[in-house]
């Protein structure tokens, strides 16, 4: 995994709640067996209007975001299937952080897998930074893991919490089934004594 | 150690090891694999030269992209056929037991891990599927996970979790005739909201979820996803054991009488502490009918669609007013007065053989609309036959229904089951995002007996006074 420490990015707007992950990459880009080239699928269905052309006012239709790193959106983000495509297609587009009031369990818990930040705002946070980007051409902003701190060019910052764990992880570019494979004397005691507790399991 | 609530049991059950700051390295019982969210874990660990730790705890199915017609024909598009195929090598090559297209214990990979006696009361079942919840009707602690995490666990049989919140759902009293387990969960999704249950594990407890069958109990668990929750669980009790018993994986003889002990005294003890509690009465839940584009958007069958104008909060109104325009609604107009043009019976949530039986009730001796195109999609090969020795494909065909070979289907229509634009469906599935059923497609959730009265009416009846 990618080690993420400090970004700083333009700030893509994504002005939905509840973006659920079939549209984040729909269905039919899941047919792949490889992580990568999923950034085709990435809001595929958000992207082009009914009648086939691209709608002008998505944001990743917009010139001023094809290098974009940070997405800003709203509440409950990645809701609806564990389809890991979907951090992967954003990490294809070049998202490496996404700024939300909420996430979805599941694909909060994707995103850390990927080296992509998922960071939780304040609704009044988010607002001020809907405020600024949507009035701006381009806004970029800081996102510093280590210092726990999204700096605006302006003067403000934002401190987020994260679990110590996983911020760990991502500072380092950690592998996780190495770490847990060093616990390996532990996982096999815990399977030795849950087979006399409850063999049936076994 | 005081009051404990059936998931504090269970998890602790579980824990392999835990940290100062609560980061807790869990351990997995059971692995439900199939062909979408597993190519890049196998590959993982090939990369990394890694082997399963235990490939016995693991259980691999196609589902999501198989045809559900005429499977002699094999699959002809070929990205599905590379997926399976690579599905199939795959657990040659790690010695993961694999049911294939033409095994009859083929089916949703939720389906078949109760059917076959592989989830179990008090353990923990993942799945690279957000519907292994399902699995918690047992009382089991099941919930999905992402690719990344299935090659975890493929290789540790472990992963790394913080403890979840807790949320108690209870829901008292009696629930209507006619109502199903699917109606008091969506009426749960529309009360607290499509993420009301995020970082929570719910347990369901109340009489009305202890009337329920087992299969009712997985529908009831299955959406709690829906709801934003880690998971569902339903306490075990005596229908639990009756269930369980006798299942092709499941324990036998003396080890099963030792199993079914404790997995009795799998309850929440008097006086544990929920984080949260909800409580509904079973009285107040009518058929339920969704509108819009989640399934928290979800109002009573005698019920209208809501109208933007009356919304105050900005954007509670716009993303209503986004819902409709999608959905091709028109404000305020009666659940009753929406016109249908698909059904599809079928899914996770709603494919097991109560709920054929139940839709059959309702279709028999009657023809489906004909401006209606309406299929059945069984849940698993067993189902099927099951289903057949009783006479109710019979029954289905003879209504119109198409009668179709078990997989997910136009629950996320990832094979040739799809709504073309603008097509408007009933279906029994979990899920009415925009596009789920097809680009443009227009889904509304409903129970199986909802569906299949839809399917004769041509648009939503209430079925409580429809014959
Ligand atoms: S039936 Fe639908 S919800 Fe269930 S596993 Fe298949 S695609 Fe997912």
């Amino acid at each position: 995994m990618q080690a993420f420490t400090t970004l700083t990015g333009t700030v893509a707007p994504l002005d939905r709640a509840d973006v659920d992950t079939d549209q984040i990459i729909p269905k039919q880009y899941l047919k792949t067996i490889q992580r990568t080239g999923l950034k085709e699928g990435l809001f595929a269905d958000w992207r082009q209007r009914p009648d086939g052309t691209l709608d002008p006012d998505f944001f990743s239709n917009q010139s001023q975001y094809q290098e974009s790193s940070i997405l800003l959106t709203r509440d409950n983000f990645g809701c609806g299937s564990s389809r890991e495509h979907a951090p992967w297609a954003l990490l294809d587009y070049g998202i490496r952080s996404i700024l939300a009031p909420s996430f979805a369990d599941i694909f909060y818990n994707n995103c850390f897998q990927n080296g992509i930040l998922p960071v939780v705002l304040t609704a009044q946070a988010i607002q001020t930074l809907f405020d600024r980007v949507l009035s701006k051409h381009t806004y970029q902003v800081t996102v510093d893991l280590a210092e726990q701190v999204i700096a605006l060019p302006e003067g403000e910052r934002y401190t987020f919490t994260v679990d110590p764990f996983r911020k760990d992880c991502m500072i380092k570019g950690l592998d996780g089934i190495g770490l847990t494979l060093q616990y390996e004397p532990a996982i096999s005691a815990y399977e030795a004594r849950r087979s006399r507790e409850a063999p049936w399991l076994f | 150690m005081g009051s404990q609530t059936l998931f504090e049991k269970i998890w602790n059950q579980h824990v392999v090891r835990e940290e100062p700051d609560g980061t807790t390295l869990l351990y997995i019982d059971r692995h439900l694999v199939h062909e979408v969210t597993s190519p890049q874990a196998f590959e993982g660990l090939r990369l990394a030269g890694r082997t399963p730790r235990r490939a016995k705890a693991a259980l691999a199915v196609p589902d999501h992209n198989v045809p559900t017609t005429d499977r002699k024909q094999g699959i002809s598009d070929p990205m599905s056929a590379l997926q399976i195929s690579t599905l199939e090598n795959n657990c040659a090559e790690f010695g993961i037991s694999y049911y294939g297209m033409q095994d009859i214990r083929q089916g949703i990979v939720h389906v078949i891990g109760p059917e076959q006696g592989l989830t179990l009361p008090g353990m923990t079942i993942v799945c690279g599927d957000s519907h292994t919840s399902t699995h918690g009707a047992f009382g089991a602690l099941a919930f999905g996970i992402g690719t990344s995490e299935v090659e975890h666990v493929l290789a540790t049989q472990c992963l790394v979790q913080k403890r979840p919140k807790t949320m108690e759902i209870r829901v008292e009293g009696i629930l209507p005739d006619y109502c199903s387990p699917k109606d008091v969960i969506l009426a749960i999704i529309g009360r607290i909201g499509i993420g009301g249950g995020i970082g929570q594990v719910v347990e369901y407890t109340g009489s009305v979820i202890r009337s329920f069958s087992m299969e009712g109990r997985m529908t009831l668990c299955n959406m709690s996803i829906e709801a934003g929750a880690r998971a569902g669980l339903v306490g075990p009790d005596e229908k639990t054991v009756a269930y369980v018993k006798g299942r092709p994986l499941s324990p036998q003889g003396d080890m099963f009488a030792q199993a079914s002990q404790a997995w009795l005294d799998l309850k929440s003890d008097p006086g544990a502490r929920f984080d949260k509690v909800v409580e509904l009465r079973g009285e107040d839940i009518p058929p339920q009918v969704t509108w819009g584009t989640n399934p928290g958007m979800v109002t009573d069958v005698t019920g209208r669609v809501p109208n933007p104008a009356d919304i105050e909060d900005e954007k509670v109104r716009s993303a209503t007013q986004r819902a409709l325009d999608y959905m091709g609604l028109t404000p305020s107009i009666s659940v009753c007065d929406i016109k249908i043009d698909r059904v599809f019976i079928g899914s996770c949530t709603n494919s097991r053989i109560e709920d054929l039986r139940v839709a059959a009730k309702y279709v028999q001796g009657k023809h489906v609309s004909e401006k209606v195109k309406a299929m059945v999609v069984p849940g698993s090969g067993l189902v099927k036959q099951q289903a057949e020795e009783e006479g109710l494909d019979r029954i289905f065909r003879e209504a119109g229904f198409e009668w179709r070979e078990p997989g997910c289907s136009m629950c996320l229509a990832m094979n040739a089951d799809v709504l073309t634009p603008g097509e408007r469906c009933a279906s029994t599935s979990n899920r009415n995002f925009e596009g789920r059923q097809g680009k443009g497609g227009r889904t509304h959730l409903v129970s199986p007996a909802m569906a299949a009265a839809a399917a004769v009416a041509g648009h939503f009846v209430d079925i409580r006074d429809w014959a």
